[in-house]
């Protein structure tokens, strides 16, 4: 039983067997099916069901614009929703489920919506589920949803891997059909570099499908030769399998290869690759797709393309029937009647709606010129047809040909509009396409064979000379003519019964009908009203169908009408090989501190802080909860000493005879007066006048500084110099290089911190209050000769100092530092502890500045000097930054000292209702403080710097949390910088 | 896009980051009397042309130059990519 | 003609062939009281001006066909998670008349309030999350924080065992979800025809008629149309629109693209924003997973995007959904935005008596719809502003009244 319709002849190997199964059933197919073809072979035509009505539906193509056959290929997490059986190619254990039915394909409850159908017409959800009003949400929608959709997602993670890459090339041929294949070779014997990509897992395009001559040969021999040449050529890629998805700007094309979908499993290697290519010129080939003709029930299983009939028996040798019927308006109908009559096939009638069609004799077949289908029979399977010129006809399949659309949609991704040709009835690429593009073959509108190879020899002659390649074109090459006369047919009409125009969504002439009625009269409300090419299948077979359907009943031409905008993806791309390798732990790089190992070592836990992993705490065994750690490793620092990895702040080297006028500028603080030697804090504006970042500036040198930034800011504040440098300044001798990676940087913090620097560096430099006094710098050596920079600067509040190594230095100088301070019990602090450490001394950070704050919201205003042009400084004038009651940076503490602060809450005054008008303000940032045992946080509220020692509420609703809180300073931990300095 | 950057060739733009109008070179002097209007303008008002635009990029991952760059924001064309440096010299701003 | 099940039925047994155009395509009359621009917002202002403030004589212009403006490209979705006090109760007035458009218009907008989830990758971040939603249940909206617990329990197909940046919470809007974008234009449309307001469909602005300082009405490509007063409510174009009055505006056009995926089974519980890369993603009711993430980020009005801005979008999707790596996109587009130099609209007069301008909607002007048609027709009618939309000033920046929601300044791409 199996393989019942597997005829002779074709491109199939039937030396070897596959087997596969569609919902479980066993089937036998051959190297070169498709699933489609493979099914057809083995009698299976109900494939699946339709979107809206549940009908049984058969394949209608033998290619990428199907819209009915779509299978869930593969189970568990390989599992692949709404996947063509027309272009999955056929592999040994492929297993195939059909979609969107209840129960079974062959019963579908959901069938019952094919009987409602006269109240489910177009829009139809517009108009109803409104009442009850508490339905639609919980009834009415959940409902929709659930009949909705296709396939469905296995939920786990995908486990195959993508790749990427880049391909650069003179020119790109998309589509090895005839017209790409001549032109491949053409513009490959000139010697440019060419890119041949196809979709299709077989070079030669419709050649493949037809019976045409090339040079004397079977056209799909011609193709299997020239393939053969190119690949031959070292300046030739040709890329099997691979669809150019969408055209973009400056000659950039993306495509994507399936390296391993054909396989029955990937082994291991990238599932798909996604290439950019950038391309000089490209010659699109992409052919031409065919399109249905309206007519009632004309969605049956067993009524396809006649374009796909002759594919199947042709190509794959698969008889799309046994007694079939073909209903033409142009002249390529008759070919796939005689094709299948030539294969053996019987075919009944031949029905064509032109009355002067030149009709072949096709053997044991009737003729019906200027005739049309008007009915047809067959739930599952197609059992008969209804002449408009009466009686029915018993066929189990109907091949119909509307005439062909080129495929035009690369040359359109750029927002061309294609243009209609009336004398073949369809759109070709016009008006703007793609710079550098050309188009040949069938999408160019030359649907003849001899047009198509002289075509593309002609545009591959143009574009390799316009490169200043010399294209030889004395070989000519032979090809079969045809006829492609065709007279417009899209629908029958005066024929009663649901014409479907988009199979997939279930929109018919009637839908087109009442949503032009209702006043959706331009091609895009249309299909925005009635879903018409919105389907996985993107409406490659309905769209002009259903336009010219709606240019007829407003009385417009199609030419008026116009097509609908085409974007890309050319056809589905999966969403993992747009990822490629981005995702998980690979999403972005990682960044690690140079004490990065030495920390994993000591058991650190560690916290992403944009692209870096810092060291967050160091817990010690017995210690259960984080904030054992934490207040450990604070009092530690406070008591002693503390050391922690502070590479990940930006650091800017800046050198010149201008630097320090170019400091000046940057900075809304004087820069100028800054002595060798010495470091000063530096608050960095908006050009509108808001807090941007800060930071330290060290002057190591006459026309030597070094500037740091915040971890977050390095990046941007070194473009922003950049730009100040160039653009505004481009005069000022000022040269700035990045050495944040550079150099390993470590602050060394706490009352000891003098005492073990003096063990580390060397020994001649005079740690001293008096010569190394706060806010001091000097380039020294330690470790024994090891470059070295040495700040005096505290964000802890202690006694401090940053010390700086050559990055390679930075592991070692970790452990070293650890082992130098083991007589204090030197201890290593994490992110944490720091910013615990920093809400204690009252330093703003990331969470204060959040792009809205003034310097005199941070009780900086008088930072911003008035004396000298900086960054920011006019427009941090302006009147709305400079209100009385500006929020102010204060201090919070805890009335009830055992509660804990969040950050997030905002302060009302007690008493007052809680509502948006009484917001005073916000608490930013939180710790709980083991040097004074309870919670304290920063915040900002209005009037700040007036309100000490009030009481507020400190509201936080989405933490149910409202505690009572004094308004301090934001200074808890030494006001007087005492231990700082000493 | 491909910006062809005037030193090293043609480079993908996703190398470069972008910021606007070149119009922000011009950034105005401080110490003017209408300081505050012509500071409004530079930094909040923009032609915004549906057409040839000048506009500034910035080679980050690449040579740090920034660039301006002569783009048609209906097409993409680029018409001219000039160093921005040569261009603020060209306006008359030097030091 | 009322819309329910019974005409439906009725229109059904009967062929369907009663149903009647949802609006009428007139020809524009030489003069009006109030003309509209735009068939996006200018569409629920034409409605609100005739139902709200009981104006008679109003016409809303359209460039295009009706519903081709940024009203039908955006990715649907409706929130009111906005923190700061000049955005906050605005969005949440929005949000409310959402709540009720669907009677209102009689018309099923497909208003699907199944939650939005901001996520979070940081205790900055959880605590910023916080700062909003306590700022949002001050204004009277719902707002939750969830930890990485409760964000599981809803979202148990996201990455929670192999990420980058792991999800530590989110901030949890019940009533954010999605409508039906093309729908909101057809049912204003017929809900205003329906009270007298003409719709003029393909019909240009090329020139406004000001002398004097005050505008008196525009010049279309379909002649010349009298008003006493003209608003101008076109997001995306508005530089080149109101640069016919003279105006230039803190506003540049960018691209921004979206994508759609083919249609699936129902898998995502509402809109997911990923807070450690630029990715958004809801579930249509028809299925497809419609998702966006960052603008392109240079001046653009070609209305299509590239290729990095898309890989980069898809990169976010499958390092937060890995299981959508079998799933294909099925169609990307790009839109033309407003984007304005605090990420925040206008909704204002501007220096000509009688032109009133609506922009600067960013990539967020769909949710705002209901309301700045609103507020819009409020200001036009009234020649006040509306409370809520007070702060919607173009001359805020003058004054350092910035609206700046995520403190990324006076840059554009960044917001």
């Amino acid at each position: 039983m199996t393989q019942r319709n597997r005829i002779e002849g074709g491109l199939v190997d039937r030396s070897t067997t596959l087997r596969f199964s569609f919902n479980g059933k066993r089937m036998e197919g051959h190297p070169g099916d498709t699933l489609a073809s493979a099914m057809l072979a083995n009698g299976q035509h109900l494939m699946g069901r339709s979107f809206k009505y549940h009908r049984p539906r058969g394949v209608l193509a033998a290619g990428p614009e199907e819209p009915n056959a779509l299978v869930t290929l593969r189970a568990g997490a390989l599992a692949e929703p709404n996947t063509r059986a027309t272009t999955t190619e056929l592999f040994d254990g492929l297993e195939a489920m059909s979609q969107n039915h209840r129960l079974s394909l062959e019963f579908d409850l959901m069938a019952v919506n094919d009987f409602l159908s006269p109240f489910l017409s177009a829009g139809f959800y517009y108009k109803t589920f409104m009442w009850p009003k508490s339905f639609w949400e919980k009834v009415y929608e959940p409902f929709i949803r659930s009949s909705a959709g296709l396939g469905a997602l296995s939920g786990e993670p995908d486990p195959d891997s993508y790749d990427k890459g880049f391909i650069h090339c003179d020119i790109l041929i998309i589509g090895a059909g005839p017209a790409g294949l001549a032109a491949a070779l053409t513009a490959g014997e000139s010697g440019a570099s060419v890119v041949l990509a196809d979709e299709d897992f077989k070079i030669g395009g419709r050649l493949n499908a037809e019976t045409h001559l090339v040079d004397d040969q079977p056209g799909a021999d011609w193709a299997h030769a020239a393939a053969e040449r190119l690949e031959a050529m070292n300046n030739v890629r040709v890329m099997t399998r691979t669809t150019i998805y969408g055209a973009f700007d400056h000659g950039i094309f993306g495509a994507i290869e399936r390296r391993t979908d054909h396989l029955p499993d990937s082994g291991g290697k990238p599932r798909q690759i996604l290439w950019r290519i950038y391309s000089k010129r490209s010659i699109l080939c992409a052919g031409a797709t065919e399109r249905p003709i309206a007519f009632p029930d004309n969605d049956r299983p067993g009524i396809m393309l006649a374009g796909a009939a002759r594919a199947y028996a042709n190509r794959f040798g698969a008889a799309p029937g046994n007694r079939v019927a073909v209903f033409t308006c142009c002249d390529d109908g008759w070919r796939t009647a005689s094709d299948l009559a030539a294969n053996g096939i019987r075919v009944s009638a031949v029905v064509d709606t032109r009355e002067g069609a030149s009709a072949p004799s096709i053997p044991g077949a009737i003729s019906k010129l200027g005739d049309a289908i008007v009915a047809t029979r067959g739930r599952k399977r197609l059992t008969s047809i209804k002449l408009r010129s009466g009686g029915w006809i018993e066929v189990d399949c109907l091949a119909v040909s509307g005439g062909w659309n080129p495929n035009v949609h690369l040359s359109c991704h750029l927002r061309g509009r294609p243009t209609w040709r009336p004398d073949i009835a369809a759109f070709v690429p016009g008006g703007s396409i793609p710079p550098n593009m050309r188009v040949a073959g069938a999408a160019n509108g030359d649907l003849k064979l001899s047009d198509a190879v002289s075509g593309g020899r002609a545009a591959a002659a143009e574009a390799s000379g316009d490169l200043g390649f010399r294209p030889r074109l004395e070989e000519e090459i032979k090809s079969s003519d045809e006829l492609a006369g065709i007279e417009e047919c899209w629908s029958v009409r005066n024929a009663s019964g649901r014409a479907w125009v988009d199979f997939q969504n279930d929109v018919t002439v009637k839908d087109i009908d009442v949503s032009a009625r209702e006043g959706f009269r331009s091609s895009e409300m249309l299909k925005r009203y009635t879903t018409a090419g919105m389907a996985t299948d993107q409406g490659k077979t309905a769209n002009v169908v259903a336009l010219a359907l709606l240019a007829e009943r407003t009385g417009k031409s199609i030419a008026e009408a116009g097509t609908t905008i085409y974007r890309p993806p050319y056809t589905p791309v999966a969403i993992g090989a747009l990822a490629g390798r981005s995702r998980g732990k690979d999403f972005r790089p990682v960044r690690l501190t140079p004490s990065h190992r030495w920390a994993a070592s000591q058991g650190a836990v560690f916290i992403e802080t944009g692209n870096w992993l810092r060291a967050q705490w160091y817990p010690r065994p017995g210690e259960t909860h984080w904030r054992q750690s934490v207040d450990r490793e604070v009092l530690a620092t406070r008591r002693s000493v503390g050391i922690c990895d502070v590479t990940t702040l930006g650091k800017i080297e800046i050198f010149g005879r201008d630097a320090a006028e170019f400091l000046d500028r940057v900075y809304a603080n004087g820069f100028k007066s800054l002595a060798i030697g010495k470091i000063r804090y530096g608050l960095m504006l908006r050009e509108e006048g808001i807090v941007y970042d800060d930071g330290t500036t060290a002057r190591l040198g006459e026309r030597h500084y070094v500037m740091t930034t915040t971890t977050a800011n390095a990046v941007l504040v070194y473009r922003n110099l950049e730009f100040a440098r160039q653009c505004l300044w481009p005069d000022l001798d000022v040269h700035l290089i990045s050495i944040t990676d550079g150099w390993a940087q470590f602050s060394v913090a706490g009352p000891n911190s003098r005492d073990l620097l003096r063990k580390v560096v060397e020994p001649s430099f005079d740690l001293s209050n008096e010569s190394f006094p706060f806010m001091a710098c000097a380039e020294t050596t330690a470790f024994g000769g090891v470059t070295s920079r040495l700040f005096r600067i505290s964000f802890s509040g202690e006694l401090a100092y940053e010390i700086a190594v050559p990055a390679r230095y930075g592991n070692s100088m970790m452990d070293n530092l650890i082992s130098a301070g083991r007589e204090f019990e030197a201890t290593p602090y994490g992110t944490e502890a720091l910013g615990v450490m920093r809400v204690e001394k009252g330093h703003f950070a990331g969470n204060e500045l959040d792009g809205r704050t003034t310097a005199r919201n941070l009780g900086l205003g008088r930072m911003v000097s008035k004396k000298k042009d900086c960054i920011g400084g006019v427009l941090s004038e302006r009147p709305a930054l400079n209100r009385a009651d500006a929020a102010k940076l204060s201090g919070f503490k805890p009335v009830d000292k055992s509660e804990a602060l969040t950050a997030g809450a905002h302060f009302l005054s007690k008493g007052q209702d809680a509502t948006m008008d009484n917001d005073q303000g916000w608490m930013s940032s939180v710790a709980y403080s083991p040097t004074f045992g309870h919670s304290i946080g920063l915040g900002f509220i209005m009037n700040g710097g007036g309100r000490r020692g009030e009481t507020v509420r400190a509201v936080d609703f989405v933490r149910g949390k409202d505690v009572e809180v004094e308004i301090v300073s934001p200074h808890f931990y030494d006001p007087e910088g005492e231990r700082q300095r000493g | 896009m491909i910006i062809s950057h005037p030193l090293l060739g043609p480079r993908d733009s996703a190398e470069f980051v972008y910021l606007g109008d070149a119009s922000l070179i011009g950034r105005p002097h401080a110490f003017d009397d209408d300081a505050m209007e012509k500071f409004y303008e530079y930094q909040f008002l923009r032609d915004n042309p549906d057409g040839v635009h000048r506009e500034l990029w910035y080679h980050e991952q690449g040579d740090r130059s920034w660039l301006v760059v002569t783009r048609d924001t209906a097409t993409h064309d680029i018409l001219n990519v000039e160093l921005a440096r040569d261009v603020a010299r060209q306006s008359g701003r030097g030091r | 003609m009322r819309y329910s099940a019974w005409t439906i039925f009725k229109e059904g047994i009967s062929g369907n062939g009663g149903w009647k155009p949802m609006w009428r395509e007139p020809e524009p009359k030489g003069e009006y009281d109030i003309v509209v621009v735009g068939a996006g917002h200018g569409m629920a202002t034409g409605y609100y001006l005739a139902k709200e403030f009981g104006c008679r004589s109003v016409a809303v212009l359209e460039k295009g066909w009706l519903g081709s403006g940024n009203i039908g490209r955006n990715t649907t979705i409706v929130r009111s998670n906005y923190m700061l006090p000049e955005n906050q109760p605005f969005y949440e007035l929005s949000l409310k008349l959402w709540e009720g458009l669907e009677q209102e218009l009689n018309f099923n907008v497909m208003v699907s309030q199944r939650g939005i989830i901001n996520l979070c990758h940081s205790d900055a971040q959880r605590d910023a999350f916080a700062r909003r939603g306590n700022a949002m249940r001050l204004s009277g909206a719902d707002a939750e924080l969830l930890d990485r617990d409760g964000v599981r329990r809803l979202c148990p197909f996201l990455n929670f065992d192999n990420a980058r940046f792991p999800i530590t919470g989110g901030l949890w809007q019940k009533r954010g979800g999605t409508v039906r974008h093309d729908a909101v234009a057809w049912g204003y449309a017929r809900a205003a025809d329906g009270l007298g307001v003409d719709l003029v469909q393909n019909c240009e602005v090329t020139g406004f008629l000001i002398s004097n300082g005050t505008c008196a009405g525009v010049e279309t490509t379909r002649g010349l149309i009298k008003a006493k007063k003209v608003g101008v409510a076109v997001a995306g174009s508005s530089g080149r629109v109101m640069s016919l009055a003279g105006m230039r505006l803190p506003i540049e056009s960018h691209v921004l693209q979206a994508f759609v995926s083919e249609g699936l089974k129902p898998a995502l519980p509402g809109v997911l924003t990923f807070g450690a890369g630029h990715f958004y993603v809801s579930q249509s009711d028809k299925g497809g997973l419609v998702f966006g993430g960052d603008i392109d980020g240079y001046n653009s009005y070609a209305q299509r995007g590239n290729l990095p801005t898309l890989e980069d979008v898809c990169e976010g999707g499958m390092a937060l959904m890995p299981m959508i790596g079998r799933t294909r996109l099925l169609r990307m587009w790009g839109g033309l935005v407003d984007m304005s130099m605090d990420g925040s609209p206008f909704i204002d007069r501007t220096h000509v008596e009688g032109l009133y301008f609506n922009g600067g909607w960013n990539y967020g002007g769909f949710k705002a719809t209901p309301a700045s048609g609103y507020c819009f027709a409020h200001l036009i009618a009234r020649d006040s502003p509306h409370p809520v939309a007070a702060g919607m000033r173009l001359d805020r920046f003058r004054q350092g009244a910035a609206i700046d929601e995520k403190g990324a300044g006076a840059q554009p791409n960044l917001h």
